[in-house]
């Protein structure tokens, strides 16, 4: 078995990114939805970092994959937010039944 | 196989296994609770990479913030009598092959490419490069980062609640 490298990270974070899409596709609620972008965004991370340790980039990949961190706070407080709108407007958040655009 | 694979072989078990659960489990609250797990697993696996304050950050941002927030909207969007909270799941087959595909296309690629790696020493602790990088290089995204954190919890808070 060889050494873990470069490669093996990829590999778990590609792995994480299909889960995530999986995750975005099947699921019909959408609190599901945004834990599959959580998902993604992760193995994103994994992918900056990676090349941080193992590319000649300094430490400029630990601080994008900083910036994504706060990134995704903001997005999951805001999708969160809109979530309890459509909540209140049609009583269920599954996102294949809400196809209103207007009342 | 030293003590490094060892436990990374661990870290990276946590974090596939529990996402694997997070996205087929139909009760979202345990989905929740993988996703903790799939967190503390990604942070193992940053700290193996040298990236011990983006570890940190992460466990405080991801499952102290974020978590609670998504479990918060678990919560407010179902009525708290009901129990068993489920959710329903849309074309499951046509998913699983085309993601399949794509994993195999992804991997496939990947090991195939020869990446141009350098081998660095890792420097410990990353603290003080990070923080000299902010308020240098990367100061003005720095402080529209700030502003953007601003202004998306103003806007979340008075959107929430109309």
């Amino acid at each position: 078995m060889t050494h873990v490298g470069l490669s093996q990270f990829l590999v778990i974070s590609s792995i994480l990114f299909c889960l995530g899409i999986f995750g975005i596709v099947t699921r019909k609620n959408a609190v599901m939805v945004l834990m599959g972008i959580e998902l993604i965004l992760n193995s994103a991370n994994i992918n900056f970092i990676a090349f941080a340790r193992f590319g000649n980039f300094g430490f400029q990949g630990q601080l994008i994959a900083l910036f994504v961190i706060v990134l995704a706070a903001a997005e999951a407080a805001i999708a969160l937010a809109i979530v309890l709108n459509i909540y209140k407007t049609f009583s269920n958040i599954n996102v294949d039944e809400i196809d209103n655009l207007r009342d | 196989m030293n003590i490094y694979d060892i436990i990374f072989y661990l870290f990276g078990a946590i974090t596939i296994v529990s996402a694997f659960f997070v996205v087929t489990t139909r009760n979202i609250i345990y989905s929740a609770f993988y996703l903790l797990f799939t967190f503390f697993g990604v942070a193992g696996l940053y700290v193996l990479l040298g990236a011990d304050f983006v570890a940190i950050v992460q466990l405080i941002v991801y499952v102290g913030g974020i978590l609670i927030l998504l479990l918060f909207g678990v919560m407010l969007t179902n009525k708290i009598t009901n129990v068993n909270i489920k959710t329903g799941t849309i074309q499951i087959i046509p998913a699983a092959i085309a993601v399949v595909a794509f994993m195999y296309l992804l991997i496939t690629t990947l090991l195939n490419t020869a990446w141009k790696t350098t081998n660095n020493t890792v420097d410990l602790p990353s603290t003080q490069k990070l923080g000299v990088l902010l308020i240098t290089q990367y100061a003005v995204v720095f402080e529209l980062l700030g502003i953007v954190l601003l202004i998306a919890l103003i806007g979340a808070a008075s959107m929430a609640r109309k």
